[in-house]
């Protein structure tokens, strides 16, 4: 089955996710969709899979355009996507969960079906195994096997390798090879270069919503999609980037391994000094947030120790600060005010009988926050939201934590922000941050780790990097060398 | 001015799409509509006896809703209302089965109601408990230990705390007359529970709109992720709400022990708490609105007593009333996008 696209567009308010997408998907190839967080890889599999309608443009099968309307109706015409989670009903075994999307299933029919493919691609299932008694890997591997029986010709998987085991990727990579020997075509999201290079015949990269390398056959160099992924290299001026100082620490993990759900991280050792801006370099889930959750201390280490100016790091030091990205969800109390979020954390922010209020206002000054004392934090806008975020930072803070700290705000609200984070950093703070956005990394940080296939790198002077260099990392080139 | 009217608005439509809903159903059982709400509003306050009647269902309903409000504030469900006022009355009866002839009176009140209080609070505490440590969802926590409360009180009243020779369904022997709490005259209202329901109402108004402790319970209430980073001890705060909740039911069950049965009866909650929910739902964890809320339900549910009198109506139509104003104004709010509570 042959799938083209003409003039795709689709936006959410004013934020453009997919622009102008025109591609066509040869069958009996796997295709590889490649891009950074937010570069618009999912909308557009949404897109295909009839989870979002466009606002404009055509999808054309076997050179006929359709409308998919829902995903039901894209399965109907063959295109199905097996989500980032699985999505199931968990006490109910394989067989009923392939059985009940069906519109005249005969059980002994699928059974016989599950029991073929599972064969066919490997998979070790079987038609009477309960969903909550798999793993993940199993799960999708379900999942997959549905998407066959329904009629699927197209296969979507979204970042299938997050959450699986190495023995589920391989035996994965093994049944999609032999899917797409029966003449069927899948489409491959992800980040992670290395999967490209092993797995797909193409590979297409999008960048901010745009395509910008379309069905390069592969092999490709790990560069040639870097470059793709992240656009042409700026070279920074490295002024005013501080030397990395060795007098004692504000963080040390000595042999320290973390972890969460999905994802290890390490052992590794590390110290980081302080006064410092420290921005955290690596392709989107390399770990950089359960790093920067066990810094906070919400988190503990599966082994090994985080200390804290020499303490052991324990539940919520009122010196770490933390600004997660979902600012609404755990940053700040959308009802509540800009006072009132002073008053909450009165013990750290006001002096001895100052008024919250007055606190409040001279806040707003000093941050140029557009909001009043008492306005719910919900009504500002994201960048006076996250200038708020930045102002209820007590000065005592020695630790900063920040997850896209300008994420989807204007140039001017981001200088403005890096220009409170400077003054903090030369007042002895350390502050380490991630960002999608590799000129970012480079243009503040006075050194960057890098994160890569469950390792961190020592701490690299910033000095010592070039974009370039810095690209060549986060896919892996060259990590070995730099690893901690 | 203008954002105070959106405020209204929304409870203003659901408060006419629900007597709309109603009048149909009363002309659908052939009823005359107008004479009908009549009844159920001024029904309750034709003579002093009736508003005396209204009252005794006012402050319990009062106490429960002002509780009711602080768990909402907290980010809590507190389904366990109901339990919470019969275990209330059970630690009052046993306080007061201490009593001998002679003894000071208003010692065993002030000690009854404190056992009330202490026992609500910890049968509260349980389930906030089981929820912070055990994940287990305070709203199936707090009606599972409904059921055991009944069933303690149903032991007590039928075994240990019989009366001598007959066990019934209609009570304990009931307290000796000097522990009757006094009553108006002429009326069964006494006017302890009321003034105790306004005290309540003050102090939890105060703690929530005007302390820095109920500043934090809103704030873990709201989002606790976001409290928590910002250094809130939200389990504590949590706790301390649901157990506070806990203390105005088991008040409210002390006083209805003291003050209306004068013996523990199995069923002290008689559906006080739900009611008591259906006004915290409605004004969510705005303290301000309760009393008029209350007031309302308890006039138009005392005043339903009075329809199948003149008009041979079923008394049930107040709850179809209550649950429909309920269910519209949380309808209006889904529609507006608005979180529950």
């Amino acid at each position: 089955m042959h799938v083209s696209i003409q003039q795709l567009n689709k936006s959410f308010g004013p934020v453009s996710a997919n622009q102008n997408i025109t591609i066509a998907f040869a069958a009996g190839q796997i295709h590889g969709i490649l891009g950074e967080n937010g570069a618009g890889k999912s909308t557009l599999m949404k897109l295909l899979s009839g989870v979002y309608k466009p606002d404009s443009g055509q999808i054309f099968i076997n050179g006929n355009a359709v409308t998919l309307g829902t995903p039901r109706l894209a399965v109907q015409i063959g295109i199905g996507m097996v989500g980032q989670d699985p999505l199931d009903v968990p006490v109910f075994s394989v067989l009923e969960n392939i059985a009940c999307g069906m519109q005249m299933p005969n059980d002994a029919d699928i059974r016989q079906q599950i029991i073929h493919w599972s064969t066919t691609l490997g998979f070790p299932l079987s038609p009477d195994q309960r969903m909550r008694d798999l793993t993940v890997g199993q799960r999708q591997q379900v999942e997959i096997v549905r998407l066959l029986i329904a009629g699927s010709h197209v296969l979507i998987l979204d970042e299938p390798t997050t959450g699986i085991t190495a023995a589920q990727v391989e035996a994965l990579f093994t049944a999609l090879k032999t899917i797409v020997t029966t003449g069927k075509t899948v489409l491959f999201v992800t980040h992670k270069l290395d999967e490209i290079a092993v797995l797909c015949d193409t590979v297409t990269v999008l960048r901010a919503g745009q395509i910008v390398g379309t069905q390069m056959a592969m092999p490709i160099s790990k560069e040639t999609m870097l470059t793709a992924m992240f656009g042409e290299f700026l070279n920074h001026p490295n002024a005013g980037a501080k030397s990395i100082p060795t007098d004692a620490p504000r963080w040390q993990l000595k042999d320290t391994m973390l972890h969460d759900a999905t994802f290890v991280l390490g052992p590794f050792n590390l110290s980081l000094p302080k006064g410092m801006i420290i921005g955290l370099a690596g392709l989107e889930g390399s770990g950089q947030r359960i790093f920067m959750q066990h810094l906070a201390g919400t988190f503990y280490p599966d082994r090994g120790q985080v200390h804290f100016n020499g303490q052991p790091l324990t539940r919520a030091n009122p010196l770490v600060a933390w600004l997660p990205a979902d600012r609404l969800h755990e940053g700040i109390i959308g009802a509540m005010s800009l006072s009132e979020h002073v008053l909450l954390m009165r013990d750290s922010l006001l002096a001895a009988n100052q008024n919250a209020t007055e606190k409040a206002a001279q806040l707003i000054a000093d941050y140029a926050i557009k909001a009043t004392p008492d306005m719910p934090l919900q009504q500002l806008s994201g960048g006076n939201q996250q200038r708020a975020m930045l102002a209820l930072i007590p000065e005592s803070a020695q630790g900063i934590l920040l997850e896209h700290p300008t994420r989807g705000l204007d140039t001017v609200s981001a200088m403005a922000i890096w220009q409170r984070l400077q003054v903090r950093r030369d007042n002895g703070a350390t502050v380490l941050f991630f960002s999608a956005d590799l000129s970012e990394v480079m243009q503040y940080s006075d050194a960057v780790l890098v994160f890569f296939g469950g390792q961190v790198s020592r701490l690299l002077a910033r000095d010592t990097l070039s974009e370039e260099v810095l690209a060549a990392l986060i896919g892996g080139v060259g990590f070995a060398e730099v690893s901690a | 001015m203008k954002t105070q009217f959106v405020a209204l608005r929304t409870p203003i439509i659901a408060m006419v799409v629900a007597l709309t809903i109603t009048a149909v159903l009363l002309l659908l059982a052939g009823a005359d509509v107008f004479a009908a709400f009549g009844v159920l509003l001024t029904g309750a306050l034709t003579t002093p006896s009736r508003i005396a009647d209204m009252l005794m269902l006012l402050a319990p309903l009062l106490l429960c809703a002002v509780g009711l409000t602080m768990s909402f504030a907290a980010g809590q469900y507190n389904l366990g209302i109901e339990g919470q006022i019969t275990v209330g009355g059970v630690a009052a009866m046993w306080f007061l089965r201490g009593y001998q002839d002679g003894a000071p009176v208003i010692l065993y009140w002030i000690g009854a109601v404190l056992c009330g209080m202490l026992m609500g609070a910890l049968w509260a505490l349980l389930v906030a408990l089981l929820k912070r440590y055990m994940r287990v969802s305070e709203i199936f926590a707090g009606l599972g230990f409904n059921f055991v409360a009944l069933g303690l009180a149903l032991y007590l009243v039928f075994g240990p705390w019989k009366r001598p020779g007959v066990a019934s369904m209609s009570g304990t022997e009931p307290l000796a007359d000097a522990l009757w709490l006094p009553t108006v005259t002429g009326t069964r209202l006494t006017l302890v529970t009321p003034i105790l329901a306004i005290m309540m109402l003050a102090i939890v108004w105060r703690l929530i709109r005007h302390t820095h402790w109920g500043l934090q319970v809103r704030a873990c209430g709201l989002s606790a992720l976001a409290s928590v980073r910002m250094g809130v001890p939200a389990t504590r705060r949590t706790l301390e709400a649901m157990a506070l909740c806990g203390a105005c039911a088991g008040m409210a069950g002390a006083l209805q022990v003291i003050g209306v049965y004068h013996a523990l009866v199995p069923n002290v909650a008689s559906g006080i708490g739900l009611m008591g929910l259906l006004v915290a739902l409605l004004v969510r964890a705005d303290i301000r609105w309760v009393a008029a809320v209350a007031l309302f339900f308890a006039v138009i549910t005392s005043g339903s007593i009075q329809l199948p009198l003149t008009l041979s109506i079923d008394s049930s139509i107040s709850g179809v009333l209550q649950g429909l104003i309920v269910l519209a104004i949380i309808v209006a709010r889904a529609r507006r996008g608005e979180e529950a509570a």
